[in-house]
């Protein structure tokens, strides 16, 4: 099937998402569509899958013009979608997902109401996820319940879902955010084999390296407009140059660590999730004064829970947590927090800003009971807006006042907020969990920044992240985290490969070695 | 090491097996003290055929004090293992299950010491009981499966009720009756569904405000007119009852679930449609997805605001058959707020019930049981004042709500709006 954008155009009240996009898609091409985050890449393919009208343009399928009011005219007319959040019900099981929609029902000869009735046919279900699962090597269970699969394997029922609709174009947005490297070579295997049955991929992504491994052809976006298109031969610096528009600097400049003193010691902490069960196992560690240590791992793996247990917000059910010489296990949020801590959360809507207070009061979230923030019971909004000010442009905040409410910032935005708040405290230690999930390429520079200025102020600083290139980027020592335990502890020179196979599990050191 | 390898156990589960344990044997110590050693001499009858039955049963004699004692014994041992010993889920649920019948075996022994308890007509008044509860929780399910909380079971029942006596007195026709009283429980539920669909209303405040409305006109209705008129329009018939052949003659299960009136009946065709509707069909795997995650519905073609008016609705209908039966299949003539809360016990069945038919008629029979249970105590005359007797059926619902659902889990869509974008 050859797809075709013609002069797409989607606005949002004043703002163009798309800007007469043009795309093009041949039969058995895998074609990136590489842009940051906002730059309209997810709404030209909510459009191309029916969720939104087009203003203006045409979508065209083997030279006829075609129009999808919904979904369900897109997959009939052959596109299949793999959403960036999955589109599957976690309580039914892998046949139940595939086939929703296009249950297949029991008939029986003589009965011809059966049919009728839509009485499911549970084995012919089962039987097309086997065959599928067995056509393209995707290794899924039709009887598996899907919320207790990995998200891997949870990505290739969304394939085997738009396969079993008769899918001759797959879009698949951003599909490795959530993978371990792993899983993402797997996934590249798979698109390789559908491309070779014939079909064609619409990859978006904002990462380099993937459209490099993968792709034939490369589109790339820039505030709702394509701005050029390119082989996948293209350096590094040429694709993130078109994708940002300026020159940028892919890595931070950052000068060797000076470990000092030991400023966060942990000793066998053993951490509670939600289920009953423990999420962090006898978990050992220690960060220095004037580095910057990684823990990489799948999400998952108890890195939430080791967090919010070093913060206060999750008791521990055994170990000790010495911060700056002093025993904080068990202690409360506020004290940790004002034996200098700095904490960057994971989820920043919902853990790292109060969405509907103003970015000045964000701000002050942690400090407004002390002077000069509050005088007696009175709060003082003068000071709050000063200090404020001063810090929004210190932390290059992109906000016409101090006084809107945060969740109308973008995610760099918002994350700069929270930096902000978190280091203008004194500082010992650093944690930032997913420092720049989701941020554009110019933001994850000024975080990273950030973060290693940190380091060089004398600050011990933990990074977790489940982006192998974040890792990298910070890291000065890197811990692999896997079921709740350090797997091991590499320097920065370790490979991809040792790296991910460590995250998989499938390789673990000797308990003493993990431990030191 | 060892304290990782120790530790996940987990406190938790040792706590839960302790205090699980003391209930158990708590309810032993009660079995033996109070209604054993602190109860009557002599012995508890329980009559086990109705008169005039075909088959008659000899009535069992159980000696009235012997009993509680030895059952309490019982439960005190299954205590202690349960402390002891690490059962397996299917053996918890069974020593916690053994106890609970042993405590209402020595209660009733107690009740009835010196003198003869139907326990047939128990059973049976069980069962009967139940269907109002059952009606609505099907109709909760129905609704709830499809994302859309439903509180106004109550209401539905309510107006069901009313509006079944009012026809059935009128026209002279039972059947018009049902049929009427299932399509007002179907208009409120219409009221439900486009306010909390297309309105977008908050759900639970909604279907509070459906209750209120429907207990505020009935009641109006019921002073300014049916008082007046009680004779015209509030002195419908009652359904008679209709012994299946063969079946209803069976010794005690013939009696209790094959000799009433079409309700009954009613219910065992609405308890299958529903389950095998839900289970077994592609509507019901639609309408469950529609539950769990709208947006994965619609994105495979499913039209998730339509499905939910149709289940609501669907709900409805079922719900307001509860309601005709509080009059036309029981005591005919509407009184004020009948329902009595009803519909909110059906609401704590379908959550006791794990959002699943089978599941709430489990519930619902507990619930039928303590409200059978409070008729024929007060009747046998028991010590226990009679406000406190009334209260059974809903202190039983807060028992159970409290303490043996556990974890459940809701449709994830429950009560959350969808929007398309």
């Amino acid at each position: 099937m050859h797809l075709e954008l013609r002069g797409i155009t989607k606005r949002f009240g004043s703002l163009v998402a798309n800007d007469h996009i043009d795309l093009d898609v041949e039969p058995g091409q895998i074609h990136a569509l590489l842009g940051e985050n906002g730059a309209g890449k997810s709404t030209l393919m909510n459009v191309l899958y029916g969720l939104y009208e087009p203003d203006e343009g045409q979508i065209v399928i083997d030279g006829k013009p075609v129009s999808f009011a919904n979904p369900k005219d897109a997959i009939a007319a052959g596109i299949g979608m793999v959403h960036q959040h999955f589109m599957l019900v976690p309580v039914f099981t892998v046949a139940e997902n595939v086939t929703l929609g296009i249950e297949p029902v029991r008939s029986l000869p003589h009965l011809r109401v059966a049919g009728r009735l839509g009485l499911l046919d549970r084995r012919r279900a089962r039987r097309e996820v086997k065959e599928l699962s067995a056509r393209y090597n995707l290794d899924v269970d039709p009887d598996a319940v899907v919320e207790h699969l990995p998200v891997g394997t949870q990505q290739r029922v969304e394939i085997i879902k738009s396969l079993a609709r008769q899918a001759e174009v797959l879009i698949l947005d951003e599909p490795t955010a959530v993978l371990t490297p792993g899983e993402t070579d797997e996934l590249f295997a798979i698109l390789k084999s559908l491309q070779a049955s014939g079909r064609s991929v619409v990859f978006i992504t904002h990462k380099l390296r993937e459209v490099q491994a993968v792709a034939d052809q490369v589109t790339v976006i820039r505030q709702g407009k394509v701005v050029e298109h390119l082989a996948p031969t293209a350096t590094d610096a040429q694709l993130a140059a078109a994708m940002v528009g300026r020159e940028v600097r892919l890595r931070v400049e950052k000068g060797p660590a000076a470990p000092g003193e030991v400023v966060l010691a942990i000793s066998g902490l053993t951490v509670a999730d939600d289920l009953g069960g423990t999420a962090v196992n006898d978990f050992s560690l220690e960060v220095r004064r004037g580095e910057i240590v990684g823990i990489a791992g799948v999400q998952g793996n108890g890195q939430t829970e080791l967090c919010e247990s070093l913060l206060g917000l999750r008791p521990a059910l055994a170990g000790t947590v010495t911060i700056a010489g002093d025993d904080l296990t068990g202690a409360d949020t506020r004290t940790v927090l004002r034996a200098g801590v700095g904490y960057v959360p994971e989820d920043r809507q919902d853990d790292g800003l109060v969405g509907d207070f103003t970015i000045a009061e964000n701000l002050a979230l942690d400090v407004y009971d002390q002077a000069p923030y509050s005088r007696g019971p009175a709060l003082r909004l003068d000071a709050l807006r000063d200090i404020a000010a001063r810090q929004i442009a210190e932390f290059d905040v992109r906000t016409r006042s101090s006084e809107v409410p945060v969740r109308t910032l973008s995610g760099g935005n918002q994350q700069k907020v929270i930096l902000a708040r978190e280091l203008s405290r004194p500082v010992n230690l650093l944690v930032a969990s997913q420092p720049t999930r989701g941020l554009d390429i110019g933001s994850i520079e000024f975080v990273h920044k950030r973060i290693v200025a940190a380091r060089d102020g004398g600050a011990g600083v933990l990074i977790v992240s489940s982006e192998l290139d974040e890792i990298y980027a910070l890291a000065d020592r890197i811990a692999v985290m896997s079921d709740g335990r350090i797997i091991g502890i590499r320097p920065p020179t370790v490979s991809r490969e040792e790296l991910g196979l460590l995250m998989s599990g499938a390789h673990r050191d000797a308990p003493a070695e993990a431990a030191s | 090491m060892t304290a990782a390898t120790l530790i996940p156990t987990g406190r938790r589960t040792v706590d839960r097996q302790l205090a699980a344990g003391v209930t158990l044997a708590l309810l032993g110590v009660m079995d033996l003290a109070l209604f054993g050693l602190a109860g009557h001499t002599g012995t508890a009858k329980f009559g086990m055929s109705l008169a005039g039955a075909s088959v008659h049963v000899p009535d069992l004699s159980l000696p009235a004090r012997g009993t509680p004692i030895v059952a309490g014994a019982i439960s005190i041992v299954l205590g202690a293992l349960r402390i002891r010993l690490d059962l397996s889920p299917a053996l918890r649920r069974t020593t916690m299950g053994a106890a609970i019948g042993l405590f209402l075996v020595s209660f009733l022994c107690w009740a009835a010491a010196g003198q003869t308890l139907s326990l047939v007509g128990l059973l049976q008044s069980t069962a009967t009981r139940s269907i109002p509860i059952v009606l609505g929780a099907l109709a909760g399910c129905l609704c709830e499966r499809a994302g859309v909380i439903n509180i106004a079971i109550e209401g539905q029942l309510l107006l069901g009720a009313f509006v079944a006596a009012v026809a059935a007195s009128a026209t002279g026709n039972l059947w018009v009756g049902l049929l009427t009283g299932s399509l007002a429980g179907g208009l409120l539920a219409a009221m439900l569904a486009a306010f909390a669909i297309a309105f977008v209303v908050d759900q639970v405040v909604l279907g509070v405000v459906l209750n209120v409305f429907a207990s505020g006109l009935t009641g109006y209705l019921y002073d300014r007119i049916l008082v007046t008129y009680q004779r015209t329009l509030n002195q419908p018939p009652v359904f008679r009852n209709w012994k299946v052949p063969v079946l209803g003659d069976i010794p005690i299960i013939g009696p209790v679930f094959f000799d009433s009136n079409v309700f009954l009946y009613l219910t065992y065709g609405a308890l299958f449609l529903v389950q095998a509707f839900l289970f077994h069909t592609r509507w019901g795997l639609r309408v469950r997805a529609v539950g769990e995650h709208p947006v994965a519905a619609e994105t495979v073609g499913i039209r998730v605001l339509a499905t939910r008016y149709r289940n609501v609705i669907l709900g409805g209908l079922v719900a307001g058959l509860g309601g005709a039966y509080l009059t036309i299949g029981s005591v005919g003539a509407f009184g004020k707020d009948i329902s009595s809360g009803k519909g909110y016990i059906a609401l704590a069945a379908l959550i006791f019930g794990r959002w699943t038919p089978l599941g709430a008629v489990g519930a619902a029979l507990v619930f039928g049981f303590a409200d059978a249970l409070q008729n024929v105590l007060s009747i046998l005359g028991t010590p226990i004042p009679s406000d406190v007797l009334l209260m059974l059926p809903y202190a039983a619902t807060i028992l159970v709500v409290a303490g043996l659902v556990g974890k459940v889990r809701a449709p994830a869509a429950d009560g959350r709006p969808y929007v398309k974008s």
